[in-house]
């Protein structure tokens, strides 16, 4: 699958901020002392907006017809697509709601504040898991319909989150906070190791074939020619095709940016160690979004020529 | 009404005539203009919505060309439909006919993902969806002679590969070609259930190839013409 850049930077930026606005929320209500402080409170919800509604506007850069773009409101109750949008909406009132009680009544947990911060939490982790969906539920494209992938969005999205947390609560309230960084810690790790699951899974070979796509099941069938002399929109969008030595070394750079770095930044607890930490893991996983793009093989790569997908 | 197309891949000689009237209709049917990047430049691009490809089936002695046109299938189960955001791809009731309305569609590429036959082509100017509309607005004109209400590429094909025709009608045409000639979907393991059926090659005789003999053989076997035993 070709990747769309607008599509990595919305998937990455739009996940880390509903992971950091879900985690600061828990931990707000459930009275973590270094979030009982409105400042680091309102600064996480400030970047959570800024990193969702960024990601949002960064989205529509790849429709090719955006002026229809409200409709895709209209088909909730079949497409992902259109639920993500419907949830991505709702998400704003409580979220502002939320920061709007904090504001007004600072880190005490009120009624508005602890009904509209637990919608804001269940909204934006319902939002991630139908930007996930919609990958998952395409059946022609083996290595994302599969649970791994709703799996890996939300594990990623609360592990960016969680960086950013750590980076925010060290640099507005007062230094980096054990609790926070060993959050961060646990899902650092439980990120690499789904991470890692869906790197093995992908690796089997299973599904269609060019004997199932042309319908000849008993014999051997090759491509002799595609039809037409230069590339198009099929090739574009499904041929993309990446070198193995490079996919090596870019699956390498993604498990040392986003997994190893910060997870060795993180234990020396120091705040400049820590925003160097949560960019490094977003610079990591949008390495990580790319190669979940490239490495995606749609099954119309058999009628062009693949044995395989 | 369940309308779709049955393609012989043993008659198809792949002369892209399906292709080309499908391109000259629709560019000013009713999903209108089919527009090309860069036409007669170095890398022409634009939306077709039937394309046909060709194979190699099996290893020589036993080797066919196959030559494969591909359209919409317009499929039972056709998710192309069901992961549109905008309401712009919808399948009719009544015919079954799989259709993207342009006025709606905000060119997210989601049901060209969502489709494992590359029936759907992104066009390069207007940014919206195109595909096969199975010509319908040639199949329900009664302006047009009733032996013409057929789509563009079925019009047109020199070999007669092309059939269309109601599949939920157990004696029509397509229906009974499918029977006798054992029809197949392509990628049925999706289940998609798409409607278009492929008949397959029918069987011929193997071609025998020259093997070649040692000078003595080839020797004997003219004495053995010549002298009478």
């Amino acid at each position: 699958m070709h990747p769309a850049f607008s599509v990595l930077v919305f998937t990455v930026m739009s996940g880390a901020g509903y992971g950091l606005m879900t985690l600061m929320i828990i931990g707000h209500l459930a009275g973590l002392p270094q979030l009982l402080d409105s400042s680091v409170l309102l600064s996480g919800g400030i970047l959570s907006l800024a990193l969702i509604t960024g990601g949002l506007l960064s989205s529509t850069l790849h429709l090719a017809n955006p002026k229809n773009a409200w409709r895709s409101f209209s088909r909730f109750k079949t497409s992902w697509l259109s639920r993500e949008a419907v949830f991505a909406v709702l998400f704003y009132p409580f979220a502002l709601a939320y920061l709007a009680a904090v504001y007004l009544n600072g880190a005490e947990v009120t009624g508005l504040g602890l009904l509209s911060g637990i919608a804001t939490a269940v909204l934006a982790m319902v939002t991630l898991f139908c930007t996930s969906m919609i990958y998952a539920s395409l059946k022609t494209i083996r290595q994302w319909n599969s649970s791994l992938t709703p799996v890996n969005y939300i594990a990623l999205g609360l592990m960016s989150g969680s960086l950013l947390l750590a980076a925010v609560q060290a640099l507005v309230g007062d230094g980096a906070s054990t609790s926070l960084t060993s959050l961060a810690l646990t899902l650092v790790v439980l990120g690499a190791t789904c991470k890692l699951i869906y790197l093995f899974w992908i690796g089997k070979p299973a599904g269609s074939t060019i004997n199932t796509a042309t319908g000849f099941t008993q014999a051997s069938v090759r491509l002799l020619d595609q039809g037409h002399t230069s590339n198009g929109f099929l090739n574009n969008e499904f041929g993309y095709t990446v070198e193995a030595n490079r996919l090596v070394r870019l699956r390498l750079l993604m498990l040392g940016l986003a997994f190893v770095v910060p997870f060795l930044l993180i234990l020396a607890a120091n705040t400049a160690l820590l925003v160097i930490a949560a960019a490094s893991a977003i610079a990591g996983l949008l390495v990580e979004r790319w190669l979940f793009f490239a490495e995606a093989r749609h099954v119309v790569r058999l009628f062009h020529g693949d044995q395989t997908v | 009404m369940k309308l779709g197309l049955v393609v012989d891949l043993d008659t198809c000689v792949g002369c892209h005539g399906c292709a080309t009237a499908c391109k000259q209709w629709n560019t000013s049917g009713t999903i209108g203009p089919l527009s090309d990047e860069n036409p007669y430049g170095k890398d022409p691009n634009g939306a077709w919505l039937n394309r046909i490809r060709t194979y190699e089936v099996d290893d020589s002695p036993n080797s066919k060309t196959v030559n494969m046109p591909l359209s919409c299938m317009h499929c039972d189960n056709a998710a192309c439909v069901t992961v549109c955001p905008t309401g712009a791809s919808y399948k009719r009731e009544e015919d079954g006919i799989v259709l993207v309305d342009q006025d709606k569609c905000m060119g997210c590429n989601l049901c060209s993902w969502a489709c494992p036959y590359g029936a759907r082509e992104l066009d390069p100017g207007q940014g919206t969806m195109k595909k096969c509309t199975l010509c319908v607005d040639r199949i329900y004109d009664e302006s047009l002679p009733e032996d013409e209400r057929k789509p563009a590429c079925v019009m047109t094909c020199p070999t007669k590969s092309r059939v269309f025709g109601d599949f939920d009608d157990p004696n029509s045409e397509v229906s009974q070609l499918v029977r006798d000639r054992a029809g197949k979907q392509l990628m049925p393991e999706l289940g998609y259930n798409p409607v278009n059926t492929y008949l397959p090659p029918r069987n011929k005789p193997v071609v025998q190839t020259y093997e070649p003999k040692s000078v003595v053989a080839t020797v004997k076997g003219w004495v053995n013409k010549v002298i009478a035993r």
